[in-house]
């Protein structure tokens, strides 16, 4: 057990330090979270500078514990998100650098690590949320092209995106996990409708992608056809456990905030109030101390799932507790730090699976559970 | 960063497990309750050939010459199994009590609370054990004595013996969690094992996670050494016990209300060691200090 930085992470941790603190003050402001073609050109100019600089690859080649530093470093300093990044740098990407051709690896690799093309995620559908095998879009050959019709749900970026990584029902009489097939969808070509969708917070941050009699080349079928459930599954595990890193450094920043408020308000003499906030401590660094236990395992484990469910259940206290420090009206102000946060934790147990499902998934698959029913 | 245990760290935990399987398996845990207030001392000597005692005592002093990560692999073993005695009070005497190392001698503590476990048994009492008064234990396998006095035992070392504790307490966790799944994969009700209901499987579920959040910022305490990591792995610990072993007499239905199941035995073994000092609202209140200390 050693929780050090080895000769080698330490010196990244240093160079990116050093490279953080000339690099962010001539970053441009920040765009409006209403100004999609202003947030596309902010990420994407973010990602450039991070590529022009060494970096652009840190998502991909680099050790599980190295990419972690970036991401804690990252956040520490405030740099950018890595915003509508996301699926292709995170998704999309490992998954055509894992399955896909060398002319594929050729075409869109490059332009995701440059920064010069968004992607989104065409997964989830109005009646395949925590059930994504269930999915009903459906693609049938004609010539060189697949013909896909349906629809998509909770696609970020698809208002800007160049690419969409698209789950189809190619054989709608296999069993469900094995007709489906993965396609790479120019988003601009004809009969695709992008509607945004508002969340309780008001932000369009997601919209609704409906597919009619869309034609996608038979050659931007990643992996082989109806093998497209596996084709998925092999990078979901990619990031090994480092995909809330950023979060969970922001959350204890938070927290700590939140003791400077109570203590500026008088609320922090409250002795309930203040043991809550004590045991959001012990949560968040117990949390932390589990990214760096998954980080440091050498085969995926059960940690992804574990995290998950105590996390999204974390994050949701920690902006509750947040609340309680606000004390009322400010607790319902939307002007007020935290309010709008509090609103949006309110997904994390649900985006990704819900947490009934993760439940159910740990008791079947690690605990060999029988199935349940 | 290399988090996850070393081989010699693997083997350790591999090691204490076979000795303390062999050694204390059921049936000397159901015979240990008609032992208490008496420990069995062979098993004290054997622990002491073993190193348990000595393990964090350096080789130049006749000890094992290891750390508290190893030292919290060993006290994780110990919970796992109910391993009686005072285990904690006797390791940290070690180089101090002549014969503590060895397992000759058992050596116990007067806690700053003002409880002192296994005092009959023990050879030497650290701390003012003047009047005490024995206390009827929840826990058969924990006598307890109250000593009027408050603050007697402020000489004891509260952060290493609560990180111990925890320890202990994710042992513990982590047997519940197992003994749970065990009687849900084979005890059948409505003609299926009731593992297959997922109000079940939720609760199982909800107890290994507890325990493997506990396990990260326990294994992290013991490298750190930092009293708020210390602070926070013994709320989670505490928690992972506790909270599994209800639900693990949940699981067990009206079998797990029953003595003759081992279930109770767990419950309250957790129980008492959550009362020791370093306690929830301790914790708790050091904690939040620490956000405004590190906040500025």
């Amino acid at each position: 057990m050693d929780l050090t930085d080895t000769p080698q992470e330490a010196e990244f941790r240093a160079r990116l330090r050093e490279w953080l603190a000339k690099a962010l003050p001539s970053l441009p402001d920040r765009p409006s979270p209403d100004d999609w073609p202003g947030r596309r050109a902010y990420d994407l100019g973010w990602q450039r500078t991070l590529y022009d600089a060494g970096y652009g690859e840190v998502h991909w080649g680099a050790e599980p514990a190295v990419r972690m530093i970036f991401l804690e470093e990252t956040e520490k300093a405030g740099a950018p998100y890595v915003g509508a990044n996301f699926v292709g740098l995170l998704h999309a990407g490992p998954t055509i650098a894992a399955e896909g051709t060398e002319e594929q690896k050729a075409r869109w690799l490059p332009p995701v690590l440059r920064g010069e093309e968004v992607w989104c995620q065409g997964f989830s559908e109005p009646d395949a949320g925590s059930d994504l095998a269930a999915l009903r879009t459906r693609a049938r050959r004609d010539g060189d092209d697949y013909v896909v019709s349906g629809s998509k749900i909770w696609t970020s970026h698809a208002e800007v995106a160049d690419w969409c990584e698209l789950l189809v029902r190619t054989d709608p009489d296999a069993p469900k996990h094995r007709g489906i097939t993965w396609l790479a969808m120019p988003m601009d070509a004809p009969g695709i409708t992008v509607r945004p969708l508002r969340t309780l917070a008001g932000s369009n941050e997601f919209a609704e992608v409906f597919l009619d009699e869309v034609r996608v080349p038979v050659a931007n079928r990643v992996g082989a056809e109806n093998d497209g459930w596996r084709v998925t599954m092999v990078t979901l595990s990619f990031e090994r456990g480092t995909a809330f890193v950023g979060e969970v450094v922001a959350c204890r920043r938070v927290l700590g905030e939140l003791a400077l408020a109570a203590r500026e308000n008088g609320r922090w003499d409250d002795p309930v109030l203040r043991r809550r906030l004590g045991r959001l401590n012990a949560e968040f660094r117990a949390l932390w101390r589990l990214t760096q236990w998954n980080v440091s395992d050498s085969v995926p484990g059960v940690g992804g799932s574990v995290f998950k469910l105590r996390y999204s259940h974390a994050r949701q206290e920690l902006y509750e507790a947040a609340a309680e420090v606000l004390g009322d009206p400010a607790a319902l102000d939307l002007e007020q730090p935290w309010v709008l946060d509090r609103l949006s934790s309110l997904s994390y147990t649900i985006a990704a699976g819900t947490s009934q499902i993760q439940h159910n998934i740990v008791a079947e698959r690690v605990l060999g559970l029988p199935k349940g029913r | 960063m290399r988090f996850q245990l070393t081989e010699d760290q693997r083997a350790l935990r591999t090691g204490v497990r076979e000795l303390l399987t062999a050694r204390f398996g059921r049936e000397r845990l159901r015979a240990a309750m008609a032992d208490a207030p008496a420990l069995d001392r062979d098993l004290w000597r054997e622990l002491g050939d073993a190193g348990f005692f000595a393990l964090r005592l350096p080789e130049a002093a006749g000890g094992v010459g290891l750390g508290l990560p190893e030292a919290v692999l060993a006290f994780e073993e110990a919970g796992r199994v109910l391993l009686p005695g005072p285990l904690i009070a006797t390791q940290l005497a070690a180089g101090t009590v002549p014969g503590a190392a060895t397992g000759e001698t058992v050596v116990t503590d007067v806690d700053t609370g003002g409880t002192v476990e296994w005092l009959a048994a023990a050879d030497v009492v650290r701390g003012d054990a003047e009047g005490a008064v024995s206390v009827r234990s929840v826990d058969p396998l924990t006598p307890l004595h109250r000593v009027p006095v408050q603050d007697s035992g402020a000489a004891v070392d509260v952060p290493l013996k609560s990180l111990l504790t925890a320890a202990e307490q994710l042992g513990t966790g982590a047997r519940v969690v197992e003994l749970a799944v065990e009687h849900a994969r084979t005890r059948e009700q409505f003609g299926r094992p009731i593992g297959a209901f997922q109000a079940v499987q939720q609760l199982c579920a909800g107890m290994l996670v507890r325990v493997e959040v506990a396990r990260a910022v326990v294994y992290a305490a013991a490298v750190t050494g930092d009293p708020a990591d210390i602070a926070a792995a013994r709320l989670l610990a505490d928690e992972a016990a506790v909270h599994g072993a209800r639900d693990c007499l949940q699981v067990h239905g009206g079998m797990g209300f029953t003595w003759e199941s081992d279930v109770h035995l767990y419950l309250k073994r957790a129980w008492v060691r959550a009362r020791r000092p370093g306690s929830v609202t301790e914790c708790e209140e050091l904690l939040a200090a620490g956000l405004l200390a590190e906040a500025g």
